[in-house]
């Protein structure tokens, strides 16, 4: 037996939820709409907007440079991001408890003003190319993400195993990928999907780092939509949003995705 | 002799990367406010004797804090109806709070242009049933940047507070009913003290979201609306008056840090599970 739920207050949450979900649905709609302004709902079906999108020379380059930005900073940041979650959990004994705080920093701090700060010591301080500065403000943006992640499925881990098989004779190293790695599986999916979808829709950092020639599709969106109205803004935000859902799916097809069905 | 040291070096290139480009970077940001060929506080007497900048810095207190206050009502009644619903429907209806979390704060921001705009959903309605004849200029208000706040952040209030008040015992809940509490005093004496954790994590979660976001802000508030993190973009990139927008992103630095701080300690004293 549950608790019984008054009417009023479920709603409430049915009107709560028709909030989230109606302005995605009027941007998806909008996008489809054959007419040359914004409006929904959509008038005429047609596609044209999405092909406008491939026409802008600014919008393919960005999808490009998100895409990219996306994947090294997520990998960079999982390839630094699991040792260091391996030795907060292996090595407790060693480390300061405060070390596990700093990774959680880029959290903290603002991200407008991790951004700000990166222009100004990075991109111009130290004139680093434009491209690295931002994949060093995304690679810093996601790193919590995979530190956090992944140190708490090692939490639940049994060092013990890992143990056993050095013990029987098994390096280290081969140990660690062919033991550990394989029982964080569902910390390192989750972790690669939460730091890939921050990095892709960042603006607050990449905002100051882009430059002329370079910039993400987040900025770009931006940039278009103070200048011009029309539904290519909804249709290259609805190109986004399949980005990142598509991305979710392959990697659970390729790594599988356990802990959403929780 | 290596063994002691197997921790560090594993930890190393994450650590380095943040000691160089979060810590050092961010440092400098805050440091250049402290030297300033004007005097020691000089950056902050400039900030705080213009009238103009104080308005910014109180409007992006007061949306955040609207904005965390109504997320934090709707939030609540809406997680406190999942965590009861059943099963599968309780599936659907997380990953229904999940989906806007995956789409980024510009797409999210520029929905509520379609809707709020002169020409939009919104005025389009309100004009055909009649209510009104001239289309309401809604955009670039106070109101329509709380609004899209409000949207942007309670998906995440929703799965924050979800989590908490799952881990309710049902007995609990029960026990009080059957002690006698009324469902509203069930509610006020059982359910809220025990769900006052997860409301301050969420909480500091939207407070720190609103205080320092840039997009929203950007599309919906414009020029007028002008908000501490738009104003540090128009000092920095506009007006490059890179010592104004560094105090701007101090002061929010201290802000943010100080609420987190705050919040944290007053979570550990009004945690009923600790006391």
């Amino acid at each position: 037996m549950t608790t019984r739920l008054s009417p009023a207050l479920i709603a409430v949450a049915a009107l709560v939820y028709i909030f989230l979900v109606g302005p995605l649905i009027i941007v998806i709609g909008a996008s489809l709409s054959d007419t040359t302004y914004l409006t929904f709902p959509p008038q005429g079906l047609s596609l044209r907007w999405f092909e406008k999108i491939f026409e802008i020379t600014a919008f393919r380059r960005t999808i490009v440079t998100s895409l990219q930005l996306a994947f090294l900073a997520t990998g960079l940041a999982l390839l630094i991001g699991i040792p260091a979650a391996y030795a907060l959990n292996r090595y407790r004994i060693q480390l300061p408890s405060w070390l596990s705080t700093v990774f959680v920093l880029p959290i903290l701090v603002p991200e407008i003003v991790l951004g700000f700060s990166l222009l100004k010591s990075v991109a111009v301080g130290a004139s680093f190319p434009i491209f690295l500065s931002l994949l060093i403000g995304h690679t810093l943006l996601v790193l919590p993400y995979c530190v956090r992640v992944i140190s708490a499925s090692l939490a639940s881990f049994d060092f013990s195993i890992e143990e056993a098989a050095i013990s029987l004779g098994s390096p280290p190293a081969k140990t660690f990928f062919t033991i550990v790695l394989p029982n964080v599986r569902a910390g390192v999916v989750a972790a690669f999907i939460l730091a890939f979808i921050t990095s892709i829709n960042d603006v607050s950092t990449s905002l100051f780092l882009t430059g002329p020639g370079v910039s993400t599709l987040p900025i770009q969106i931006l940039a278009h939509v103070e200048q011009f109205f029309d539904p290519t803004i909804a249709s290259v935000s609805v190109l986004l949003m399949f980005l990142t859902v598509a991305v979710m799916a392959i990697v659970e097809r390729t790594l599988g995705l356990t802990f959403l069905a929780k | 002799m290596f063994k002691r040291y197997t921790g560090w070096t594993l930890a190393l290139p994450a650590t380095l990367l943040v000691a160089l480009f979060l810590v050092l970077p961010v440092a400098a940001t805050i440091g250049t406010t402290f030297v300033d060929a004007k005097g020691v506080l000089a950056p902050y007497v400039t900030f705080f004797s213009s009238g103009f900048r104080r308005t910014v810095l109180w409007r992006t207190l007061e949306v955040s804090l609207i904005t965390t206050a109504i997320s934090l009502v709707l939030g609540f009644l809406t997680a406190f109806v999942v965590s009861r619903a059943p099963g599968r429907l309780k599936s659907i209806l997380i990953i229904a709070a999940v989906f806007p979390l995956l789409t980024g704060v510009v797409v999210r921001s520029f929905a509520w242009l379609i809707i709020l705009g002169k020409n939009g959903i919104l005025n389009n309605f309100l004009v055909g049933i009649g209510l009104t004849d001239e289309p309401f200029s809604m955009l670039y208000t106070q109101g329509s940047v709380i609004v899209a706040m409000v949207y942007l952040f309670t998906p995440l209030m929703i799965l924050t507070l979800v989590g908490v008040l799952e881990n309710i015992p049902e007995d609990v809940i029960q026990a009080s009913a059957s002690l006698g509490a009324s469902p509203s005093g069930t509610f006020r004496q059982v359910i809220f003290p025990l769900a006052v954790p997860g409301l301050i994590v969420g909480a500091v979660l939207v407070f720190t979201g609103s205080f320092t976001s840039y997009a929203t802000p950007q599309l919906l508030g414009g020029e007028r609306q002008m908000m501490m993190g738009t104003f540090l973009y128009q000092r920095a990139m506009v007006n490059f008056d890179w010592v104004g927008a560094s105090t701007i992103a101090a002061i929010m630095v201290v802000i943010t840090v100080a609420v987190v701080l705050a919040m944290t300690r007053i979570a550990k004293r009004l945690n009923p599970m600790t006391t």
